[in-house]
């Protein structure tokens, strides 16, 4: 075989490659739009922020309102919540991060580092186990304040069992975080806009 | 197929036709003369009745597509229409609901009629992993199908399902967002599963394809696990098998037949006739029946990725089991000992529905971890050393000899 013929399987070779290489290119483009129609779209985006009015909720009570398609739990602690809730060290948590939108940095999971400052009654969060996603059931489980026979303020989920305490922070698997905390401001004294 | 085709095109448009397109000569000898051991017991019937149902559920299902609407505010009530305004919609709906069960049915008995026979060893392993990919591909479509009614166990459901994959390292919740197209399942999430819900079995259909292509290059497994040694030892499909499986179909449509009439929601879960709500779970959120024994491994393991994991490997050690069971004797007929650990692993496999169907409290904690650990302790552990410890019965000399064996 002369060197000739050589050099020419080789030129073939390195056609080969490039075409194979622009065509790969080409089918990754054509890919993307394909992959990307499936993530939220423009409507679903604008969809994101709602105000809330907290002063109708009584001490003690919690409503669910529907937020980006999941519940939000907003919940008015009384004073033994919040007592019990700092008690816990921090070492002693599952997950000792805060999962708080309104706090910067790794914050704790301090109690503090759950809720705005002065306004430690109102909890606010997301009832989405960060487990697998089912709602999480309120005065229930092992890790709310225990009088008797009745729970208030902690939280049970019914799908495998995970629970949350007054600020919900997990304390039982299988759920590995605390309950996220969305991003929010006051408005007023009494009124929130979340997202 | 072994030697060319006994296919004699009768006419002289037929054989115009066969010179240009053997069709009719390949569905001869696939689906008339294909040779066939003499020996196929009742076992061997299921993988007929899994194709039967497959046209069941794409005839069914295009016919309810025609009533149904996939959009979060109508969904349920267009199922309930079918149910109370279309003509035949209750049946077509329980015939559809039904037929998915009564498939995975057939398909349980016929997996684990591939385990007890070793239908999975050489040379059927492309085979069986063809099989463990239709499974596969089955579970997912019947996961979707469930959705679309749009009740409290369709949301939920699908709600759980799609957050496994937010235990993905890093990537995870980018992942369930796209899953879902949007912050949690919802109209967007309902519409992707109704397209790919309609798709995916005509991909099964093609699969299914590929599943007898690799059967028929290889030939079937028998009850006596050894090869075909000659003519012999075989019969034509038709009439032998085509009557055997036909009247198997007929026994398994009586009974798919009693569920449709007398009991279409046992099966089922009385929850998915509440409509779904976002906000509220119900309280004890299980899976349809055919899913219950990996949903009780998920539970078992106390850690979220872990639990994933583990979910996952339950089905996917399925695709090495040709290369875990070290035994070569294929049939467990003659394996005295794996006999024993097959019928175990059989009632571990029940077990562990069972514990899924309850709630994660009490000893149904503990039992579902000790048989999470029995069902993969079962693949790694016992599968490939029974192989190097346990001595077999004598095998037959050939089919034909075990067959006249029988019969004195
Ligand atoms: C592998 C085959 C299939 C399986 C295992 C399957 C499974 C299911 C299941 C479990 C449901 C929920 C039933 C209920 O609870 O109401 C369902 C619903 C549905 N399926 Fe399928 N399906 C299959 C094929 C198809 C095909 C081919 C189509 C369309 C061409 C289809 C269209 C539908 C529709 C419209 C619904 C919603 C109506 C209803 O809920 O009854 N399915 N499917
Ligand atoms: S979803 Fe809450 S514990 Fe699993």
């Amino acid at each position: 075989m002369s060197t000739a013929v050589h050099a020419d399987v080789n030129r073939r070779d390195f056609l080969m490659i490039a075409t194979g290489a622009v065509a790969g290119v080409g089918a990754a483009l054509v890919a993307w739009p394909f992959i990307s129609q499936m993530n939220p779209d423009a409507s679903v985006l604008a969809l994101a922020s709602i105000e809330v009015d907290l002063a109708p909720i009584a001490e003690g009570q919690a409503v669910t309102v529907k937020w980006r398609g999941n519940p939000l739990i907003i919940r008015h602690r009384s004073k033994a919540d919040i007592d019990t809730a700092k008690a816990v060290k921090v070492s002693d948590l599952i997950d000792s991060a805060s999962r708080n939108a309104n706090v910067k940095g790794n914050a704790d999971a301090t109690d503090d580092n759950r809720v705005v400052g002065g306004k430690e009654q109102y909890l606010v969060m997301l009832g989405v186990c960060t487990h697998l996603g089912c709602v999480p059931q309120g005065d229930q489980g092992d890790f709310g304040v225990v009088t008797g026979n009745s729970t208030t303020g902690g939280w049970l989920c019914p799908c495998h069992g995970s629970q949350y305490d007054t600020a919900g922070r997990v304390r039982k698997g299988p759920a590995p975080e605390n309950l996220p905390v969305p991003p929010y401001v006051y408005l007023t004294d009494t009124k929130i806009r979340v997202g | 197929m072994s030697g060319p085709s006994k296919y004699q095109p009768s006419s002289a448009v037929g054989k115009w036709f066969h010179e240009r397109l053997p069709i009719v000569a390949f569905a001869k000898d696939h689906a008339l003369d294909f040779p066939t051991p003499k020996n196929l017991n009742y076992w061997w019937t299921f993988g007929g009745i899994l194709a039967v149902m497959l046209v069941v559920q794409i005839l069914t299902g295009i016919v309810l597509v025609m009533h149904y609407t996939p959009q979060t505010d109508l969904a349920f009530n267009s199922v309930e229409h079918i149910m109370r305004d279309v003509n035949y919609g209750w049946l077509l709906r329980y015939m559809h609901m039904n037929g998915a069960s009564m498939f995975f049915v057939a398909v349980y008995i016929h997996m684990f009629r591939g385990m007890y026979f070793g239908s999975y060893k050489a040379p059927r392993e492309v085979l069986w992993m063809i099989g463990v990919i239709i499974y596969l591909i089955m579970m997912a479509t019947a996961f979707m199908g469930y959705v679309l009614p749009w009740g409290q166990m369709s949301f939920w459901g699908a709600k759980v399902i799609t957050n496994l994959f937010s235990a993905i390292p890093f990537v995870g919740d980018f992942v369930t967002t796209w899953l879902w197209g949007g912050y949690s399942v919802d109209n967007p999430t309902l519409n992707r599963f109704f397209s790919l819900h309609y798709l995916l079995p005509f991909v099964l259909a093609a699969i299914v394809f590929l599943h007898i292509w690799a059967l028929h290059v290889v030939g079937n497994n028998n009850p006596t696990g050894i090869n075909v040694k000659g003519p012999q030892d075989t019969l034509p499909f038709h009439p032998y098998y085509t009557m055997k499986d036909g009247f198997a179909i007929v026994v398994f449509l009586i009974v798919y037949g009693l569920f449709v009439f007398y009991g279409p929601n046992y099966m089922g879960d009385a929850v998915n006739y509440v409509p779904a709500n976002p906000l509220v779970t119900p309280a004890h959120i299980k899976p349809e029946w055919y899913y219950l024994p990996f949903y009780a491994i998920l539970r078992a393991v106390p850690d979220k990725l872990l639990g994933v994991i583990a979910m996952f490997s339950s089905i996917l050690i399925l695709l090495a089991l040709p290369w875990l069971d070290t035994s070569r004797v294929r049939s467990g007929t003659y394996r005295p000992i794996f006999k024993g650990f097959f019928w175990v692993f059989v009632v571990v496999c029940i077990g562990l529905g069972f514990i899924g169907s309850k709630p994660p409290e009490g000893s149904y904690v503990l039992w579902g971890r000790i048989l999470a650990f029995y069902y993969f302790f079962h693949f790694i552990v016992i599968l490939p050393l029974l192989g190097l410890l346990e001595t077999p019965k004598p095998l037959p000399a050939s089919i034909s000899d075990d067959v006249l064996a029988k019969q004195k």
